[in-house]
């Protein structure tokens, strides 16, 4: 029992930040299913929507505040995708690649101007900020609330893709990025859309990670962005159970490292973790059993 | 135009150069900025050129260059620390296990060695990745390769994450162009030969090239190490330049850097390299400076100057350039005196066709 | 063609950008400068921005100084180092080419000690403000500082943890790749061992932002303080992550927590911050009014101050600075930098922080107490708490 109470806290603290991880995750498993582009700003997108967040609730109120910012942080995305991908559309692969690494670079410098390279503090929103206790080890409730949120969005996220027509789209494009436009499918409205649940995930997933962890700084992003990234390939890159299991595993067990006392290796963990996976099955966990690609 | 003549207008040219620097830093004076961004423009010319070896001549797109840097820096940091200074450096390590000290040259060399060791061991896997999974991949070992040399445990050989310092530097500008100049003319050597052939055949189509008969595990092996151990050479000079160097600053965002000067420069050209990181160091480091203070002009308060603005123009020049000028300054071609001779002859005829007209 | 007009546009922007460097003013030939060597962004930016507002209070009260029977201006060259030990040498030769005579700063010692070199490459005598890490000016002669070091600061902590909450076991949270922070936890960590005390280290990551681990490791192994001299950035999250996880022990830390950050951050929550400091606000009442007043003059001094008027002690510290670098101006009967460098060896000056005297070996000015302070977390601003020195 006091094993239990002891090591609470590191799952609890790894099954939130799996969660939040998840939902980047998914951002950049669905880009990549279509696009097969690494998004390298996504993590930016994720840091924005954190900056949003903080000079909205400045002058209005919290719940107004999210809605907003949600939206900016989707208007964004879409804005990124037209202006700094959709024209290399036909270039090639490493060229797209290398304009979202620029996309990254801009943000954060954009993001270090406006800030003047001070970390901001993110509001704290009202009940989700609360303090709880659970089994004995006291915590904010956002750390309980992120997994359910999590699981709930997925769920959605998966129903859309099944079950709509859009969903359809997205599938087709991703198995077969040229046929799908001979069928008729409208690639480019289908991509922005990806890019659009992209974002919107990552504005839902800021929300959740800078509720637990307040600062707000220009390459806040960059970490927890590359780390999501990793769940994604580690789960099999363009599967989304996959990447949402990835980034639990991944999130748990950088905690259960951090606890044993191995601090300094909790980030090269991760990377190590992907280079395993690359070599010695490239496709990930679940890569190719799953057929629902997107 | 001979070849035989081109290269000895090229080695002229060289020269000249270094004469010229030579005089400048005769004259000058030796703290003027100018020189600041020659020093450290020579340092990453020679660090994009090899990533340019790699990501423009072979294909093969790797991110790990800040990793090797950060081994070439440390080996030679490690071992060229004078004896008597290492009681100061490793001071929570009661002077770390390495007592003894090299000579610059054998530090420098044992840099890139050190770098080359790592890229072989690290490519055996990794190189069977392809596109951004290599990239990915490399990114991952640079990281790790950071995290390790911050581990405590390793402070007797590492100085642990804190800084090292009072090894040799260099006061000469010389002295960096003479290493990164020596080293680029390897590179341009090994591009122009059976080696360099091969490598572009695999950049442009590697099932081609294998039926060729090319050994595509082999030669991406070579492009690989030989990339890295003039990352790590460039690594040492870096820390020559820097006179302290820590492992934190090895961090991905230096390889989104020096990625950065390759596609500025034109992705495949050497000299193009070269030219974008003399051009991206002097506006990053001195003359977009101005736009980080607050200006008036008289009365006027200039908008938008502040801290942090200049990041901002370089991002979006850097964007437009990613966009709309994909192929750099150079594209694959290389700037020669030939180059510029045919420019201006073409250029006179047309004048000529015109006049005639 | 493409090819062509990116040359032009190049070539454009660099003209563009000489034609305007030009065009900034040309001084009068009575100026001298003092360069101003701090952090403006990145980790250490808040305290940065608070050191060089008092820097540049001193500035406004005294903008002239006469050397060698002439009076000249002071101009304040103010660079920033980014927090970063690789930006930061660019920075310092970007005032070694300047020409300033004297340099001041920086907060934060891991980015002083990589420039140290610059500066004595371009033969400037440079003073560090609130670098408390010895390597500083260990071995050099021309870098000096005004503030106490941490093997003193170390043994201060170490004492008050034990006197204060009788503490056997300490927790201490340093950050990778700080000098500063890996620096002051070695040195509290010595103090503390020789008092008999127990002591559990760990380490965070660079851009690491969740500390509940930690919390919960400093909880588990049973520790009587908490003791994390980090950045104000980190400080922020760990006051606010060791509440929410109802963490009751004291926390413990040294100079970079006396900012009005870390008062946010405590403000209204169940935890205890202690810290020792440099300077405790109504020390000098002049002073006290006179910074209060410049801060509230300008609503960007207001917001580098962290967006309120409260003193931090590294402003005090760069006031103080500030004059030592005149003492020494006028000491050295000249603007040449290896002139002040010389004359800065003999100079004394009553500061608001106390009397700043340079040792012979290093520089180093000879202090003996620190003030140890705490956050009151209902009223938002620190509670002193008393001196403490070593025995």
């Amino acid at each position: 029992m006091e094993w239990f109470n002891q090591n609470l806290p590191y799952f609890l603290a790894g099954i939130s930040v799996g969660g939040q991880y998840a939902l980047i995750a998914i951002g950049y498993t669905m880009v990549y299913g279509i696009l097969r582009l690494i998004n390298f700003a996504h993590g930016d997108i994720f840091m924005v929507a954190g900056l949003i967040m903080v000079y909205l609730s400045a002058s209005l109120p919290i719940y107004i505040s999210i809605p907003i910012m949600i939206v900016a942080t989707v208007i964004i995305g879409f804005l990124i995708e037209r202006v700094a991908y959709k024209p290399l559309r036909q270039a090639p692969r490493m060229s797209i690649m290398i304009s979202a690494i620029g996309v990254s670079y801009l943000l954060q410098n954009l993001a270090l101007y406006i800030t003047g390279g001070l970390a901001q503090q993110y509001p704290a929103i009202p009940w989700i900020s609360d303090t709880i206790e659970i089994f004995g080890s006291v915590t904010k409730r956002v750390t309980v609330i992120t997994p359910i949120l999590t699981i709930v969005l997925v769920f959605a996220l998966v129903f859309l893709i099944k079950k709509t027509k859009i969903g359809m789209a997205m599938r087709a494009a991703s198995k077969d990025f040229e046929t799908s436009q001979l069928m008729g499918i409208k690639i480019n409205s289908v991509i922005s859309m990806t890019f659009i649940i992209g974002s919107f995930l990552a504005a839902v997933a800021s929300l959740l990670y800078f509720s637990n962890y307040t600062g707000v700084v220009p390459t806040s992003g960059a970490m927890p962005g590359l780390k999501a990234f990793v769940a994604a390939v580690f789960g099999g890159i363009g599967s989304i159970p996959g990447a949402v299991i990835g980034a639990f595993i991944i999130g748990i067990c950088e905690n259960i490292i951090k606890g044993m006392g191995m601090t300094t290796f909790s980030d090269a963990f991760t990377f190590a973790l992907l280079i395993v996976i690359l070599i010695a099955k490239p496709t990930g966990l679940f890569g190719e059993k799953v057929t629902d690609k997107v | 135009m001979t070849k035989k003549k081109e290269t000895i207008i090229n080695v002229a040219l060289i020269a000249g150069l270094l004469v010229i620097l030579y005089i400048m830093e005769q004259l000058m004076n030796p703290t003027d900025m100018i020189f600041t961004v020659l020093k450290k423009g020579a340092i990453y010319a020679l660090v994009a050129v090899s990533m340019n070896l790699l990501n423009g001549f072979t294909g093969l797109f790797s991110l790990g260059q800040a990793g090797f840097m950060l081994l070439g820096a440390y080996t030679y940091g490690i071992l060229t620390i004078p004896t008597e200074q290492r009681e100061s450096v490793y001071q929570y390590f009661d002077g770390g296990i390495v007592q003894f000290a090299v000579p610059v040259a054998i530090g420098i060399l044992a840099a890139g060695v050190v770098a080359a060791i790592f890229a072989y061991l690290i490519g055996l896997p990794v190189l069977r990745l392809k596109s951004d999974y290599l990239a990915i991949a490399t990114l991952g070992f640079a990281e790790i390769i950071r995290a390790v040399f911050q581990w405590d445990k390793l402070g007797p050989l590492t100085n642990g994450s804190n800084l090292l310092r009072s090894y040799p530097t260099f006061k000469s500008v010389l002295f960096p162009f003479i290493v990164s100049g020596i080293c680029i003319a390897v590179i341009v050597m090994l591009i122009n030969s059976t080696y360099g052939r091969a490598f572009k055949a695999i950049r442009d189509d590697e099932i081609a090239a294998e039926a060729m008969g090319i050994n595509l595990a082999h030669h991406k092996r070579i492009a690989f190490t030989v990339s890295s151990f003039f990352a790590g050479i460039s690594g040492a000079l870096l820390a020559m330049y820097q006179t302290t160097i820590q492992a934190s600053m090895f961090k991905s965002a230096m390889t989104y850097e020096i990625l950065l000067i390759v596609v500025i420069g034109g992705i495949g050209s050497v000299t193009g390299s070269c030219i974008s990181s003399f051009l991206f160091i002097t506006c990053s480091e001195w003359i977009l400076r101005f736009l980080d203070n607050d200006t008036y002009i008289g009365d006027f308060h200039v908008p938008l100057l502040r801290s942090g603005f200049r990041k901002v123009v370089f991002s979006i020049i850097i964007m437009i350039i990613v966009l709309f000028f994909r192929q750099g300054i150079m594209g694959t071609k290389e700037f020669s005196v030939a180059g510029i001779r045919n420019f201006f002859v073409r250029k006179s005829n047309k004048e000529k066709g015109r006049k005639l007209q | 063609m493409k090819k062509k007009i990116v040359s032009v546009m190049m070539t454009a922007v660099v003209a563009a950008a000489t034609v305007f460097s030009a065009a900034v003013p040309a001084f009068a030939a009575d100026t001298v400068k003092i360069g101003v060597y701090e952090p403006a962004s990145g980790d250490n930016g808040a305290g940065g921005k608070q050191e060089t507002l008092g820097i540049q209070y001193a500035n406004s009260e005294t903008p002239t100084v006469e050397i060698d029977g002439k009076e000249y201006n002071v101009e304040l060259d103010i660079v920033d180092n980014e927090s970063s030990t690789d930006k930061g040498p660019s920075a310092a030769s970007t005032l070694v080419s300047d020409g300033v005579s004297i340099v001041l700063g920086s907060y934060g010692s891991g980015v002083s000690i990589a420039a140290s070199d610059i500066f004595k490459d371009g033969g400037v005598p440079a003073l560090g403000v609130t670098c408390t890490n010895p390597q500083v000016t260990q071995g050099n002669t021309h870098y000096f500082r005004i503030c106490f070091l941490d093997p003193f600061q170390g043994t201060v902590l170490a004492n008050f943890a034990k006197d204060k909450f009788e503490a056997k076991k300490a927790y201490v949270l340093t950050k990778l790749g700080d000098d500063y922070s890996a620096g002051l936890g070695h040195y509290f960590t010595k103090a503390f061992e020789d008092l008999g005390g127990e002591v559990v280290e760990e380490t965070f990551p660079d851009g690491n932002s969740d500390f509940t681990s930690y919390i919960t490791s400093a909880k588990n192994a049973g520790a009587d303080v908490f003791f994390a001299p980090t950045s104000t950035e980190a400080a922020a999250l760990i006051i606010e992550q060791a509440a929410a996880q109802g963490l009751d022990l004291p926390l413990l830390a040294g100079d970079t927590w006396d900012s009005n950050v870390i008062l946010k951050a405590a403000e209204g929550k169940d935890v205890q911050v202690y810290v020792t400091t440099f300077y405790q606000e109504g020390g000098n009442e002049d002073f006290d009014n006179g910074m209060k007043e410049f801060i509230n003059s300008d609503s960007k001094n207001l917001a580098n101050n962290g967006g309120d008027d409260t003193i931090a002690a590294v402003s005090a510290m760069g006031y103080d600075a500030y004059y030592v670098a005149l003492e020494a101006l006028k000491a050295a009967g000249s603007a040449d930098p290896a002139k002040v460098n010389e004359a800065l060896w003999d100079v004394t000056y009553e500061g608001v922080c106390g009397n700043v005297q340079f040792d012979s070996e290093n520089g180093d000015a000879q202090r003996d107490t620190a003030y140890v302070k705490t956050a009151n977390t209902e009223t938002g601003a620190w509670d002193f708490v008393g001196e403490q020195g070593v025995e």
